[in-house]
């Protein structure tokens, strides 16, 4: 196991890497699933205002 | 089409083959100043710039690296198969640094000799298993003047 | 023949103008969206077990090589996002399909997301490899200014106050910036860079173990479908804004 994340020596260039693209891609991926979430809420009180 | 949808089409077409042939003869204008490293072969021919610093790239001649004993001295030939440059650098080299490897330099020609500051390994396109590459490795042994593949 | 049909070359067209309707492809993004997504996720896990643990180190770079693995996929879905943003909005402009500029605007974040996830991992990727972590080489230039477009198209099309003329703006600057896209592509072959050539879209064959290139196709087809999933749920959140007062929009949020 700690082999494996010692990657001979490269396991601070293959994690860091791995876990930037884990954070981005998970934002990116996310952050238009909480904003529609939003936007439903927010027309929701608007058409029960009406 | 409408004939204003037409238009449309024919001005975006319009700009980008516009925008493309200035862009492409931007490049071919500034072509030698987009290359990263000169040749061992520009060089030879009085092309690279006096007295300034410039980069050149090459294979390491194989045998010809000597390090010095007591200090991280190293000198080496580079060559592009037509003509070669002695290097000499002081520092530490980048692991993948070895005989037959692509190599970029940066630093400048002292005489006939070219000082490096900096010493960057290239990598080819080739990606390959170690057992494989010693199977590879033993077959060509029985053959003679079997050598290092090229990486240009 | 009915009379009242419509001309040949009109029906033609009816399956274009289909992906015009913003109902229709708020439906199609609602249903697609997610399950592609979940494939995506799937097919992660498999790339990754394969790409970390079942392929061999490399006979020269030991194991820093598996960053491949992010850097070549993400590299290129960085190109391939851009040219469906310049496509979308080259269709919005010429057209006028309002879908056409709003699959540009989901495009966009996507693509800065990919190109940003490139630089970052081939960085990470030269320092142990080349020796450094960035050199002003052609094809790492080149994908920078990829970045700056992206940033770019965003910025003109939030900046202009008018939707129409932020729409018409930013697909021009989305269409010219298309030319960077060959010429991040052949950099490699055009001048001499620090970079290496292709691996596996050369002619005469990929020259990479085939342990080493399945997984690689893995997380390619995988981040594909996360670009469908994640440009399906932007397709949707950019729809609720731009046609917030029409009725469908309103049966969606209250029902």
């Amino acid at each position: 196991m700690v082999e494996f994340l010692q990657m001979g020596g490269h396991g601070f260039y293959i994690w860091t890497s791995y876990s930037i693209v884990l954070v981005v891609l998970l934002y990116t991926w996310l952050s238009p699933h909480y904003r529609r979430k939003r936007q439903l809420q927010s027309l929701l009180r608007q058409i029960r205002r009406q | 089409m409408t004939p204003k949808r037409k238009r449309r089409l024919m001005i975006t077409l319009f700009i980008v083959t516009g925008v493309s042939a200035a862009t492409g003869l931007t490049l071919m204008s500034l072509n030698e100043n987009i290359n990263l490293f000169y040749s061992p072969s520009q060089i030879a021919a009085g092309e690279s710039p006096h007295n300034a610093t410039f980069r050149v790239g090459g294979m390491v001649v194989t045998g010809s690296v000597t390090r010095n004993a007591r200090n991280l001295d190293v000198r080496f030939d580079l060559t592009d198969t037509v003509e070669q440059v002695s290097v000499h650098y002081s520092g530490i080299l980048p692991d993948l640094f070895r005989e037959g490897q692509g190599i970029v330099a940066l630093g400048k020609m002292e005489g006939t000799v070219f000082r490096a500051e900096q010493v960057l390994a290239k990598h080819d396109e080739t990606y390959m298993a170690p057992e494989i590459r010693d199977a590879i490795n033993t077959a060509n042994a029985g053959k003679p003047s079997a050598g290092e593949e090229d990486p240009y | 023949m009915l009379d009242n049909a419509p001309p040949r070359h009109a029906r033609n067209w009816v399956w274009f103008h289909r992906f015009g309707s913003p109902e229709h492809c708020y439906r199609l993004s609602e249903r697609w969206g997610p399950r592609a997504g979940v494939c995506a996720g799937a097919l992660f896990m498999v790339g990754l077990y394969l790409g970390l643990v079942a392929a061999p180190p490399d006979y020269q770079m030991g194991n820093s090589y598996r960053i491949i693995f992010i850097h070549v996929p993400t590299a290129w879905m960085s190109l391939f996002a851009y040219v469906s943003m310049a496509i979308s909005a080259a269709i919005g402009l010429i057209w006028k399909i309002k879908m056409g500029h709003c699959i540009a605007r989901s495009c966009a974040p996507l693509g800065a997301a990919f190109t940003l996830c490139a630089l970052i991992t081939g960085s990470l990727w030269g320092k142990p490899t080349w020796g450094t972590y960035w050199i002003w080489d052609a094809r790492l230039t080149s994908e920078l200014i990829l970045l700056f477009l992206y940033f770019g198209f965003m910025a003109l099309d939030n900046a202009i106050e008018n939707r129409r003329t932020a729409a018409q703006a930013s697909a021009i600057l989305a269409v010219v910036g298309l030319i960077n896209i060959p010429i991040i592509h052949y950099s490699v072959e055009w001048w001499n860079t620090l970079h290496q050539g292709s691996t596996v879209l050369k002619l005469e064959g990929p020259t990479i173990d085939t342990r080493m290139l399945i997984p690689l196709l893995v997380m390619f087809f995988a981040i594909n479908l996360y670009f469908i999933s994640g440009l399906c749920s932007r397709i949707q959140c950019e729809l609720l804004d731009s046609e917030r007062s029409t009725s469908w929009v309103r049966r969606i949020a209250g029902g």
